[in-house]
């Protein structure tokens, strides 16, 4: 029988607010864009790391609900780096930045791909970075689906850490619309020994998700 | 000299997306790599397209880079030597 994987907690973004364990935890003027809402977002974190600035903003949303999340909820020490995993999805990919990326290369008078675009022109960087923020080594996926998946995720997750690969795993969804004028992003943090009392199930995910 | 010097740190800052940062808080003669900046391998690639959009000037020896990047003020110099 399966040991029971839990919520130990989650994280929401999307108009301009941040949700912890369902409670809110920044908040800015709706009529902030997503670049100037996610550059107050991350200086309410209060820590220095400059390479977020260099990230494309599907990154950045990913980065600001995993940094959120894990400030709430830490798991520091607890896991070595190759038991933590980060499985993620989404629907728009990383078309935010193709786009941004298209733009340098459309004129051919004027044909300056840069480099630091074109680096994140594939959606699964976001789990790069947070990986190397924390030095996270496990098991990491991205998907691209219509809409979140509850069910998949949490069969697949389930069998990551029955086949003993993870003890703990970032999950959910992470989407950003081209030219960020859309975005969501729900983490969840699942853990075997979190102390919590909500199932890793499908039903607890889509009722988070849909709060 | 001092122009170029000052266009240039604009258009790091600019390219790099140093956030926060003026050009007058970039030391002319300090490393950009390592210590300094705290700049990647990706970012002497943006430089690389600095020099390229701005100046017109290609570098086909990528082992020079590391003494033209090392800092604003080598930038200039190289600049100063190879603009067209």
């Amino acid at each position: 029988m399966s040991d029971q994987v839990m919520i130990s907690g989650w994280c929401k973004i999307n108009n301009s607010r941040i949700l912890v364990n369902d409670k809110l935890v920044f908040e800015s003027p709706e009529s902030l864009d997503f670049s100037e809402f996610s550059k107050a977002a991350f200086k309410a974190l209060e820590q220095p790391y400059l390479k977020f600035y260099k990230m494309d903003n599907l990154s950045k949303l990913g980065f600001l609900c995993a940094e959120h999340l894990l400030k709430h909820n830490p798991i520091d020490g607890k896991y070595i780096p190759e038991e933590i995993g980060i499985i993620l999805s989404n629907a728009e990919s990383c078309i935010d930045t193709d786009i941004e990326h298209q733009k340098t290369i459309t004129d051919a008078n004027n044909y300056f791909p840069s480099p630091s675009i074109f680096v994140y022109t594939l959606p699964n960087i976001v789990i790069g970075e947070i990986s190397i923020k924390h030095k996270f080594q496990g098991e990491n996926t991205f998907f691209i689906f219509e809409q979140f998946q509850p069910d998949f995720m949490t069969g697949y997750i389930q069998g990551l850490f029955d086949g003993g690969q993870l003890k703990a795993c970032i999950a959910g969804w992470v989407d950003l619309s081209p030219n960020a004028k859309n975005y969501n992003a729900v983490f969840f943090l699942a853990e075997k020994s979190g102390g919590s009392e909500v199932q890793f199930t499908s039903e607890n995910l889509k009722n988070i998700y849909n709060q | 000299m001092e122009e170029l010097i000052l266009d240039l740190k604009k258009q790091l800052i600019e390219a790099l997306n140093l956030e926060d940062i003026t050009p007058e808080e970039i030391d002319t003669n300090a490393p950009l790599f390592g210590d300094g900046l705290g700049l990647d391998s990706i970012d002497a690639l943006e430089i690389i397209l600095i020099l390229e959009k701005y100046y017109g000037i290609k570098i086909d020896d990528p082992k020079a880079g590391a003494q033209i990047f090392y800092s604003v003020k080598t930038i200039a110099d190289f600049v100063v030597a190879n603009r067209k």
